[in-house]
């Protein structure tokens, strides 16, 4: 499934839409602690966490992960959208729990 | 190019200022996908650099990163000035973080970010001086 399939689902709320509609989404995958996601979030992942700072994104780029997911309801506020908005890494948000979400998500791939 | 001539960049990493983590990264990053490097090497590369980069920012005073970029490979070197590690070896293990509270809180701690840059570089170097700094060089061939 692509990001734009995914986006059209409506599963979660798209809150940055990162223009990268093309890339194939490979897997999902759960991880709050950022190196540990640097070094195993496969390419192309859905990354669901509940990790909401500039740095979730500064990995989610250089890791190449398909789109991020925040669960849980976290609040996003405007310095994370504006570097999401700038790295054009397409963001949702869920009031779902990790578990579920990435449940739905993997459904959905 | 030859493999004896490099394109050279610099960059500069400040104590602390997470709004900028990354950003040497993802400019190098960009710079070898333009230069059409293999998209997984492009990958350890970032990895690698990122978690060198915001190891300066976490656990050192900052410093500079040089990045040399050769026909078949790229080397990067981060040096900060301070305030060094005392035992490299436990540094390198899996899981082992002197990362304070409140930025364990962002998410860092792990005690991955060391072990990430070897197992993503074909050659991983570490010297460090307690009350001097760290150098890190790491090569990736393309
Ligand atoms: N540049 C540095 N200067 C001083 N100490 C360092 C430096 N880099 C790493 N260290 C020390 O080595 C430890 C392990 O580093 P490593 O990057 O593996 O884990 P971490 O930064 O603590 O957590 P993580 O990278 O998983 O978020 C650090 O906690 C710190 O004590
Ligand atoms: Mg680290």
């Amino acid at each position: 499934m692509t990001i734009k399939d995914f986006i059209d689902t409506n599963t979660f709320t798209l809150v940055n839409d990162g223009n990268n509609h093309d890339v194939e989404l490979t897997g999902c995958y759960c991880c709050d602690l950022l190196s540990i996601a640097m070094g195993h979030a496969p390419q192309g992942c859905v990354w669901v966490t509940v990790m909401n700072n500039v740095n979730t994104l500064a990995v989610a780029s250089l890791a190449e992960c398909g789109c991020v997911v925040l669960a849980c309801g976290v609040a996003l506020d405007d310095v994370f959208l504006a570097k999401a908005a700038e790295q054009n890494i397409t963001v949702f948000k869920t009031e779902l729990p990790v578990f579920e979400a990435a449940l739905k998500a993997h459904e959905l791939l | 190019m030859s493999t004896s001539d490099s394109l050279h960049f610099q960059y500069t990493v400040s104590k602390d200022d997470f709004t900028h983590a990354g950003s040497a990264s993802s400019d190098v990053k960009n710079k070898l996908k333009k230069m059409n490097v293999s998209a997984a090497a492009v990958r350890k590369v970032s990895i690698a650099m990122y978690e060198g980069e915001i190891n300066m920012i976490i656990h050192a005073y900052g410093g500079t990163i040089d990045v040399d970029i050769y026909e078949d490979r790229i080397v990067m070197c981060l040096k900060d000035t301070g305030p060094g590690i005392a035992n490299i070896e436990e540094a390198m293990q899996e899981g082992f973080s002197t990362a304070p509270a409140d930025v364990i809180n962002l998410g860092f701690g792990a005690g991955m970010g060391l072990p990430n840059m070897r197992n993503n570089t074909d050659e991983f170097q570490i010297e460090s001086e307690v009350g001097v700094g760290t150098t890190v060089t790491m090569t990736v061939y393309f």
